[in-house]
């Protein structure tokens, strides 16, 4: 059956950038959260008194590393539970050449 | 929070992604492309910024002398919080942006926490007020975001021009950063620049609660004992992500501003 060849050549896809998305992006923000909390200690070890004012800026910064993933994670997860556009395309090919 | 049993769960998620529309062109529901007023969006933003102008205005109209009352004191803190971070950044008059950071960090914290309300909440009263489609958070809706984000790149243009004036300003513009021969570079440097400011400004707000709402989408399609555990844990970590939103989004703010108003 070729129509489900090509469904299923598509959905694989997917599944591969779905992965591809979330599993890049988490690994660039755990990277990131990483060297923020390492520097965020060392600076506290340096200077305890500063400690509360570094503490909103690392939190800022955490916001700021956050978005990024949460837009890939977004974007992944839309693509994985909701409607996947490049399925639909394929599906609607197959739909006019049937008839 | 079960979706009914006539719908699957991919159909269950796209009902809660479609907002309830008004088509301008047509004067009905639905979508109409460009010319439509995305209503819930509206509703619950001018409600939650209404809600919000009220409270500080009849607590700051009638101080009480003596020991403050709860509410008082929540609204000193947070007016002296504001006050102090915008003080740290801006330098100048802040007669103006003191007002507009504590504006934009509360409102966008108040319609991120629409977030924590269940996700069926809204859609279901609506329902039974015969309104089909209905989403209950106004910052996961790009609109709202970017109109906030727009504003926010106007009143930077404003400034750009009230504390270098024109002809400061454009030689700002020509010569940095890479002096007067390459001034097409400068120019398209400073064009990426100023463009960047409110797109990263209205997109990570939109993602981050795009993101929260729908994995709380995904955690209601659970059964019910795990959606109860994973949405207490979600709801718990999710709590820190809009606060911290709503206060990078003023904060930023107050920089773009303050680096507006200083020259290079």
């Amino acid at each position: 059956m070729e129509a489900a060849q090509f469904i299923a050549i598509v959905q694989g896809l997917s599944a591969i950038a779905v992965g591809l998305l979330i599993g890049l992006a988490s690994m660039g923000t755990a990277i990131g959260f990483g060297v923020l909390g390492g520097k965020f200690l060392e600076g506290v070890a340096r200077q305890p008194e500063l400690s509360p004012m570094l503490m909103v800026r690392m939190f800022l910064m955490a916001g700021l590393v956050d978005a990024f993933a949460a837009i890939s994670l977004a974007m992944g997860l839309v693509l994985m539970f909701a409607k996947n556009p490049f399925l639909a395309a394929v599906t609607a090919a197959i739909k006019t050449t049937a008839q | 929070m079960t979706p009914e049993t006539t719908m699957t769960s991919a159909q269950y998620i796209q009902h809660h992604m479609v907002h309830w529309q008004l088509n301008l062109q047509t004067g009905h529901w639905g979508n109409g492309g460009f010319w439509v007023l995305n209503l819930d969006t509206l509703l619950l933003s001018v409600i939650l910024g209404s809600l919000f102008l009220f409270t500080f205005y009849w607590i700051a109209r009638k101080p009480k002398p003596g020991v403050p009352d709860k509410m008082q004191n929540f609204i000193e803190l947070a007016i002296e919080k504001v006050d102090d971070t915008v003080k740290d950044s801006f330098h100048g008059d802040r007669r103006f942006i003191a007002p507009l950071g504590l504006t934009i960090f509360i409102w966008v914290f108040l319609m991120n926490f629409m977030d924590l309300v269940p996700v069926d909440f809204f859609p279901r009263i609506f329902q039974w007020a015969g309104v089909e489609y209905f989403k209950g958070v106004p910052t996961a809706d790009p609109t709202l975001t970017f109109a906030l984000s727009l504003t926010v790149f106007t009143l930077i243009i404003y400034y750009n021009f009230k504390a270098k004036g024109v002809i400061l300003l454009s030689r700002e513009i020509l010569s940095r950063p890479f002096g007067w021969y390459l001034f097409p570079i400068n120019i398209l440097f400073r064009f990426i620049d100023e463009l960047v400011k409110p797109m990263s400004l209205s997109l990570r707000l939109f993602g981050n609660l795009f993101a929260g709402e729908l994995i709380f989408i995904l955690i209601a399609l659970l059964p019910w004992w795990s959606a109860l555990t994973l949405g207490a844990v979600w709801t718990i970590f999710h709590l820190l992500i809009i606060l911290i939103q709503a206060f990078i989004f003023m904060m930023l703010t107050i920089i773009y501003l303050s680096m507006a108003q200083e020259s290079h």
